[in-house]
């Protein structure tokens, strides 16, 4: 098996998403609200994913910029949730060598005021192994 | 003892791909019984027939057994075949070796083997066969037609013109469906009322034809050839013979702000109305929940202003029992509610419309009169954005959408966007779509028109959201052909909301026992071949009650529903069923079970005498079947507790002999 299917495999299992049920309406895109900072827009993850073009996906800053809103989720009408197969790319990054993007270090020198605590455990879970 | 002759087919290879057809008819013809036994490519061919017949003249066969496909392909074809060569056709049994072996085993030795089982045990059936007879029942030379949409009334005027009686049941105080809610129609952009109309008017003018309007069908028995179905008028206080239709009473009724259902509540109606101008038949109606007369005694206006005397606020509902031969369902389809899908906040807004709302806008006898206005201001929309597929094609929101594609909408919200730049050159119009679908004649080419010659803005994408904000409607939409996410300020949405079946087929099924799909459509009896017969015998589909249509395939389905009718209407009597039950009197014991589980009231009881083994008498009470209302379902059969009860080619003994011979 090449190293592309086997993440696709991974991918797809950790997501429990099956893109091939999307029918490429583009509602999950007409609904995204962070659409203009996405690099690749929730269709086409879930199009790339299937045609087995990972390599753009790994290397976009788009799986930080989704908002987990679940917004794409909520208004497919096949049922695919690209927000979840979104996810999983992420994850799959994240497990690769030298995937940590964030470590305690870093935080001080991050931390404001206004931000709340939240956005820091967010920020772990969305950043690091 | 039988002289059974035993017939394999190949079916080309359907059959002889996994099935050794050989060692299948040599293994057959060691069966009790048999005396001749051979294989052939296609037996159910002229030259395979031949076979059959020149067997039974040369071997002088009493029993055949086919070995081929379902007995529902050529069960009819082989009897046939036997009863031209002199031998009667229910000694003929089939043994399913294709779609019961063939087509689900794979492998040679497991379909073989199976294959011999089968036919072993139509033999053993065949063994015990015996002549039957079937007995003839009259047609009652008249058809009922349940809805009067478009299809109601094309299949009743083509049944009408072939000179049978035909009553039209509809449940709204008019006939004319949703065609009577168009504007105009695409391809050829006619106006609706314009071609309906005249035919509405046929209806109520053909002597052949009986209009039974507000009126519901509430009970149906018997069968083919002999429905007796109970009609419910329900009272509309207004006297049907007598009414002019002149309207005075709709004038000068008090209660006006009555939601008017025909314009889907975008203007008002009296408590007493007249749903439309055309309406047929022609009267007026009185709504029991808004009349202050009806509910609470105080008013009684239009019954002074009737000149002709036709108010009766004392009407009550009527039940009549009417026998037909022929039943034709065309209840139509309605369009999906539209409030559970907030993204596009048709709840939310007035101006976000369904398409049937649109419609109406677009009506000279529209709430509007015909001018595009916007429902909430009144004001001429500039920005207009349709949406197709609008609870179509989803299968992820089963409680709210649908998950088929409803077909028409994409023609009609072309012939939306055309008609709006074509009055309105000062709008701009946007259509945002998944596919276009236009297969029929000149549909691709009207939907190119919209384009090319009126400008229409298609984007491939879906709206993901409708936000009202101040006297605009916020849309965000993916383009997909541009990549981009594009926002739109709209004055008006118009939803292209998918299509169902009208709410009272449902029930309507059970009452007919006819078959239905998962989404509540008619199912035909063939998809291919009887696409407008449903599988229970005398019951015929017509329009969208089986199928999202549009008009010229409603009316061709109306027609060739019509023309089955026709053919059925035109024969004096019908040929039944013989299989039918019939009870060993001497073992009934007079319980009544049988009787109760009969679901067509076959069973009756008769006191009779019997001689008794020591020459006496004695009057017992013992189960009497009518031949001709049995349908041979074998309830009755399994419920007899004394074994009384058999059904003639089907008798337990038959049945038991097969399961040994499978056994064996
Ligand atoms: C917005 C819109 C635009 C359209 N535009 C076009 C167009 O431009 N061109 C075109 O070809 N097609 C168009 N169509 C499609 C067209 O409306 C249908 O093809 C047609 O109306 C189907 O006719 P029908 O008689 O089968 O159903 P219906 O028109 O629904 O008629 C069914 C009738 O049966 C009655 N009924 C239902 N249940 C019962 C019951 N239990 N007992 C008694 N009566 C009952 C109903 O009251 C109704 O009168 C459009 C549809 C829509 C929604
Ligand atoms: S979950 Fe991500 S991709 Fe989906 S709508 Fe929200 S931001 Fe967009
Ligand atoms: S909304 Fe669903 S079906 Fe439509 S493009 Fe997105 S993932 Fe595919
Ligand atoms: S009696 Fe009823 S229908 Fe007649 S005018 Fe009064 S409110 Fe209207
Ligand atoms: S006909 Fe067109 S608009 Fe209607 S459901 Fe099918 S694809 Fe969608
Ligand atoms: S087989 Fe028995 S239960 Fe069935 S229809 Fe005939 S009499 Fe009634």
């Amino acid at each position: 098996m090449t190293n592309t299917k086997r993440m696709k495999e991974d991918i797809l299992r950790m997501s429990g998403v099956n893109p091939r049920k999307c029918m490429k309406c583009g509602k999950c895109s007409g609904t995204c609200p962070n659409y203009d900072e996405m690099e690749y827009h929730p269709h086409q993850f879930v199009s790339m994913v299937e045609e087995g073009r990972l390599e753009p996906l790994l290397a976009s800053k788009s799986l930080y910029t989704c908002l987990s809103c679940m917004a794409c989720i909520e208004r497919c009408p096949r049922g695919v949730e690209p927000a979840k197969l979104i996810e999983a790319v992420r994850l799959l990054k994240e497990r690769q060598k030298d995937g940590n993007h964030l470590t305690a270090n870093d935080i001080p020198a991050r931390i404001d005021d206004d931000m709340p605590q939240q956005a820091i455990v967010t920020a772990f879970r969305k950043y690091t192994k | 003892m039988q002289r059974i002759g035993v017939f394999v087919c190949h079916c080309g290879t359907n059959i002889a791909g996994t099935v050794n057809v050989e060692a299948v008819s040599d293994a057959l013809r060691k069966e009790p019984g048999v005396v001749f036994s051979t294989n052939y490519q296609y037996m159910c061919s002229q030259a395979g027939q031949d076979i059959i017949k020149n067997a039974i003249a040369e071997y002088k066969l009493t029993g055949i057994v086919v070995c081929s496909c379902s007995p529902r392909m050529h069960e009819a074809t082989f009897r046939k075949t036997a009863a031209s060569a002199g031998i009667n056709p229910y000694m003929v049994e089939i043994a399913n070796i294709r779609e019961q072996c063939s087509w689900v085993h794979k492998d040679t030795l497991t379909g073989t083997e199976k294959a011999i089982i089968l036919g072993r045990a139509a033999i053993a059936k065949v063994n015990l066969n015996a002549p039957l007879t079937p007995g003839q029942t009259p047609v009652t030379k008249r058809a009922l037609v349940i809805g009067g949409g478009i299809a109601g009334i094309q299949t009743a005027l083509d049944i009408a013109d072939a000179g049978f009686p035909v009553d039209i049941v509809e449940k709204k105080p008019t006939i004319g469906g949703k065609m009577a809610q168009l504007d105009k129609t695409f391809p050829t952009l006619d106006c609706a009322a314009c071609i309906l109309t005249p035919k509405m008017v046929d209806v109520a003018q053909n002597e052949k034809i009986r209009i039974f309007s507000y009126s519901e069908v509430t009970e149906v028995h018997g069968f083919v050839g002999n429905f007796d179905v109970t009609i419910k008028k329900k009272a509309r206080y207004v006297r049907e013979d007598i009414c002019t239709g002149c309207g005075a009473c709709t004038e000068k009724c008090p209660q006006k702000k009555i939601p008017n259902e025909f314009n889907l509540g975008m203007d008002t109606r009296r408590a007493i109305y007249i749903p439309f101008a055309q309406a047929v038949p022609k009267v007026a109606t009185i709504d029991p929940d808004h009349c202050n007369m009806l509910k609470n005694g105080k008013c009684g206006v239009c019954s002074k202003v009737c000149t002709a005397g036709a108010i009766d606020y004392n009407a009550k509902d009527e039940f009549l029992t009417e026998k037909y031969g022929a039943i034709v369902v065309a209840t139509g389809f309605n369009p999906i509610p539209m409030d559970k899908f907030d993204e596009f906040a048709y709840s939310q807004s007035k101006d976000v419309i369904t398409s049937l709302e649109f419609e109406r806008l677009m009506n000279a006898a529209g709430p509007t009169g015909g001018k595009l206005l916007r429902p909430s201001d009144g004001e001429h929309p500039h920005t207009l954005v349709f949406v197709q597929c609008v609870g179509s094609r989803c299968e992820a929101c089963a409680e709210k959408g649908k998950e088929y594609c409803s077909k028409i909408c994409c023609m009609y919200t072309a012939k939306h966007a055309m008609l709006t730049r074509d009055k309105y050159p000062d709008t701009e119009v946007y259509v945002f779509y998944i596919d276009v679908r236009t297969p029929g004649k000149n549909f691709d080419e009207f939907y190119r028109r919209a384009v090319e010659e009126y400008g229409v803005h298609y984007i491939k994408g879906m709206v993901g959201k409708v936000s009202p904000e101040g006297n605009k409607l916020k849309v965000q939409a993916s383009d997909l052909i541009e990549n981009r996410q594009i926002h739109i300020d709209a004055d008006l949405v118009v939803l292209a909301a998918a299509i169902e079946p009208d709410k009272s087929a449902r029930p309507l099924a059970t009452m007919l026992t006819a078959s239905m799909d998962t989404n509540d459509f008619f199912t035909e009896a063939h998809p291919k071949l009887r696409p407008v017969e449903s599988p229970t015998a005398g019951v015929f589909l017509s329009g969208a009650c089986q199928g999202p249509k549009d008009i010229p395939e409603t009316v061709a389905q109306a027609g060739a529903a019509a023309s089955k009718v026709i053919g059925l209407l035109c024969k004096d009597q019908l040929t039944g069923n013989p299989c039918v039950a019939h009870p060993d009197e001497m073992m009934c014991s007079g319980c009544s079970n049988c009787e109760k589980v009969c679901p067509y009231g076959a069973i009756t009881y008769v006191d009779k005498e019997f001689r008794m083994p020591d020459r006496t008498t004695k009057v017992r009470r013992v189960a009497q079947v009518n031949e001709a209302v049995c349908q041979g379902c074998g309830c009755c059969t399994v419920a007899c507790m004394s074994g009384a009860m058999d059904l003639k080619g089907f008798k337990n003994e038959q049945i038991f002999a097969e399961v040994d011979a499978i056994c064996r």
